[in-house]
């Protein structure tokens, strides 16, 4: 490899890293002021901002950044002394450094856009800021002899950071216990081990440092001295092992160990012996840190999802999901083969050829799902980022709300992921701008001072809805109805129900908001919301009641990759439609049709539905008569339910989407076009998009 | 039988080691192991046949200097030369890891000339 091939390599590692340290430096600064709302501060969170900003320091120095060095730097030094314990975090040191994360994520996202404008005016500004809170500090020796009258060993004090020695400070002041813990465990296992043993440290203290040693037979095992603090006794300590390769010694601040011998030959630990006894009341939170997916201040966790993840750029992922895509198309030919051996009299070898086909489509099945799977990522991610800003938002407008989370491991296709992240900030920025009300006036309306915003995601059948829920002022409809009147849509307030008036809302333009507001803007935005969802073949839906909340639910495909599709003909044209959300297909014929105020329906079981005629829809000229019987496919997403006309179905395929290009985009209807393998290209009808139109053309 | 010397990177940013990767690549012919945490160095100390080792000292699980006590008290390792790559802000933290045997350190951000000097004159390739 090239030194500048390899060197490309490093920077675009360098942006993914950074962007995804900032990321994580965000949430976990929402954490950490949560936390401090509730008048807690957990160490091992506060560190690993620390190492955040540290880590950033280096790398952007590295590579020549100065300007987010120098901000990183200063934030590391801030964040260094408060993790020491010299400054006590107090809303002002958080806002410095809520408002310097800002600035870093600005920096650290114009390095992907390329050069920009300089900021080191902003820059210094914030450094200022950041420097005044340190010199709130008076510079004070640390007092490290009570550490030196533990009597630790020499090899341990030698080894210990000065983060760590102020953390076994920490814990001596506060009266706990130091232990030493020692254990032995198989080198190809033992990351796995002494993970479980620090879970299960943690549950009553702090895992303060870790120290590997030689094993006894230094060729299979490795040694570990752990330090950690408790106010549990000795035996308690004793009890959470129930192996007894686990040695527990008492550290005294007088000099002496405890037991004052030094610990037995340590017998190894097979590890399938490592049988780790915890007691009842226990049980659950050494579960929940085994379970808990999103325990992001847990060192080992990140530590072990490190070694164990690739990063993949989601472009290979589209490619091989193209080569997965024509491999499917090819087999679908070699099948047609088979087919016409057969017609032709080699039934012998159709039958061979038609065995090996299907041998190959099952490996097919499996890969295209395997390559599926890595494209899926569990909708948690958008959560934390999601957090962020309702936090920092509800900060700002100083409103107090409390954030429900849901199904944080519905899984989910990457780019709909990122897609949909702009269009559902848009839907809680306006959650907590018009509809959470101040903590005052909830008062008043006999509301919890504190407003909600649930925030739930579950998978529905070949779908993952996603709901944003709050409980805050919800939708004034009337004032809906009456701006719509005044500008024109409608010319009777009581011609419309509430439902239609719901869609009013996703008009280009329409609000009911005389004021801006920075957030959220004027509402505008709630058609660009709409859009943006139907662009991934999504569909958005709302429920409000005045007073009580509103309820935004978003449905979504799974996947976009490769879908199975219902191939369909109509005016001598042939289309596809996802079979995710097609409900049924009837054989009907022209009597079943009724007309309601100029609009073509059905009777479906009670039910009233609307009729599309593909033909009047995409502007075609029908050249042969209609058909005495035809085909209504009623296709649906959320509630909404349409029945589309059409001539004749052709049978079920699996598809690739292929995309229309940026000229096409806007094109109403068509989601993109896809191969049927026998040299035919045909277009995908976009079903989202077809109710959204139909209804508001009901209107 | 290859000749060629094995380098430890032991740090837990995947952009730092590429980086340093790609600084060591242009010296010769050098064979690189990577570990993003000192849990991995560990593991890949027995595996492999290490002549020199850079670590970075914020790491998770365990840190550098933890590592670095690991080596200086271990038959095995005693003499591979480690060469620490920290920022200044860790200068406390890189004193005690010079006192725990480590040879040499750099501060990020260092010039790559430096590092390849350091890294010729531990591990000469001779004609």
């Amino acid at each position: 490899m090239s030194q500048q091939s390899v060197s490309h390599k490093a920077v675009k590692e360098f942006l993914a890293e950074t962007e995804e340290i900032v990321e994580q430096l965000g949430s976990q600064l929402a954490d950490l002021a949560d936390m401090a709302d509730r008048g807690e501060l957990n160490p091992d969170l506060l560190n690993s901002i620390f190492r955040g900003a540290h880590s950033l320091k280096g790398l952007a120095g590295m590579f020549g950044y100065t300007d987010i060095t120098e901000l990183s730097h200063n934030m590391e030094n801030l964040l260094d002394i408060l993790r020491l314990g010299k400054i006590k975090l107090n809303p002002n040191l958080m806002e410095v450094l809520f408002g310097s994360h800002e600035l870093l994520t600005s920096l650290v996202r114009s390095v992907e856009a390329g050069p920009s404008a300089a900021r080191t005016s902003e820059i210094s500004a914030c450094i200022s800021r950041i420097n005044a809170c340190l010199s709130d500090h008076p510079e004070t020796p640390t007092d490290v002899s009570p550490i030196l009258q533990l009597g630790l060993d020499g090899r341990v004090l030698g080894a210990l950071t000065e983060y760590e020695e102020h953390r076994l400070l920490y814990n001596l002041n506060r009266g706990n216990t130091i232990f030493s813990v020692h254990t032995s465990f198989e080198l190809t296992t033992f990351d796995q081990d002494l993970g479980q043993v620090s879970d299960i440290l943690k549950t009553c203290g702090e895992v303060i440092s870790t120290l590997p040693s030689m094993g006894n037979n230094q060729e299979t095992h490795i040694d570990f001295e752990i330090l950690f603090g408790s106010g549990r006794s000795l035996d308690d300590v004793k009890n959470l092992f129930e192996n007894n390769a686990i040695y527990v010694i008492q550290l005294e601040a007088r000099g002496n160990p405890e037991t004052g011998i030094h610990p037995p030959p340590l017998q190894p630990v097979h590890s399938t012996d490592v049988s780790l006894h915890v007691t009842a009341q226990q049980q659950p939170s050494a579960m929940s840190v085994e379970t808990s997916s999103l325990a992001a201040d847990d060192a080992t966790v990140s530590a072990k999802s490190m070694s164990r993840t690739v990063r993949v750029d989601i472009g290979k992922l589209d490619d091989l999901m193209n080569i997965v895509g024509e491999l499917v198309l090819a087999h679908s030919a070699i099948s047609g083969v088979a087919v016409r051996m057969r017609n032709e009299g080699f039934s012998r070898m159709a039958i061979d050829l038609n065995k090996a086909a299907k041998g190959l489509e099952r490996k097919l099945t499996d890969l295209q799902k395997g390559v599926m799977e890595i494209r899926m990522i569990p909708v948690g991610q958008l959560y934390e980022k999601m957090s962020r800003i309702i936090r920092k938002m509800s900060r700002e407008q100083g409103k107090k709300v409390e954030l429900r989370f849901f199904g944080a491991d519905t899984e989910l296709d990457k780019l709909i992921v990122e897609d949909i992240s702009d269009p559902m900030m848009h839907i809680i920025r306006n959650a907590i701008d018009h509809g959470i009300e101040t903590p005052e006036k909830r008062a008043t309306l006999g509301k919890d001072e504190k407003g909600t915003i649930r925030i739930a995601s579950y998978q529905k059948g070949n779908h993952v809805v996603i709901e944003v829920e709050d409980d805050g002022s919800g939708i004034d409809l009337d004032k809906v109805k009456a701006k719509a009147l005044q500008a024109g849509l409608i010319t009777d307030v009581t011609a419309i129900s509430d439902r239609e008036a719901i869609d009013f809302i996703f008009m280009p333009g329409f609000s009911t908001n005389d004021k801006v507001s920075e957030a959220s803007g004027r509402g505008v935005g709630m058609d660009v919301v709409r859009n943006n969802i139907a662009a991934v073949s999504g569909i958005v839906d709302v429920e409000t009641s005045k007073g009580v909340g509103s309820r935004f639910i978003i449905t979504l495909p799974i996947t976009l990759a490769i879908i199975k599709a219902l191939i369909i003909t109509c005016a001598g044209r042939t289309y596809a439609l996802p079979i995710t959300s097609i409900l049924e297909s009837l054989l009907l014929t022209d009597a079943d049709i009724k007309t309601v105020e100029r609009k073509e329906v059905i009777q479906l079981r009670e039910q009233t539905l609307p009729l599309l005629r593909l033909e009047s829809f995409f502007g075609i000229h029908r050249s042969t008569e209609r058909l005495a019987e035809f085909y209504v496919v009623v296709v649906g997403v959320a509630e909404k339910r349409l029945g589309i006309v059409v001539d004749d179905l052709l049978g079920q395929q699996d598809i690739v989407i292929k995309s229309l290009g940026e000229s096409f985009r806007r094109f109403r209807g068509i989601s993109g076009a896809a191969d049927l393998g026998d040299q035919r290209t045909i277009l995908v009808l976009d079903v989202g998009s077809m109710i959204n139109e139909t209804m508001r053309a009901g209107n | 039988m290859s000749t060629k010397k094995t380098i430890l990177i032991a740090d837990d940013s995947p952009a730092m080691r590429a980086l340093l990767v790609s600084t060591i690549e242009v010296l010769g012919d050098y064979r690189i192991v990577e570990a993003s945490s000192g849990f991995e160095a560990l593991r890949l100390l027995p595996r492999e046949h290490v002549d020199l080792i850079l670590t970075d000292i914020n790491m998770p699980d365990i840190n550098g200097l933890e590592l670095i006590s690991y080596l200086r008290n271990n038959s095995n390792y005693l003499t591979v030369p480690v060469i620490i790559i920290s920022t200044e802000g860790s200068l406390k933290d890189i004193e005690k890891g010079k006192r725990l045997g480590a040879n040499e350190y750099l501060i990020k951000p260092f010039n790559p000339d430096r590092l390849q000097a350091l890294i010729s004159s531990y591990l000469c390739i001779c004609p």
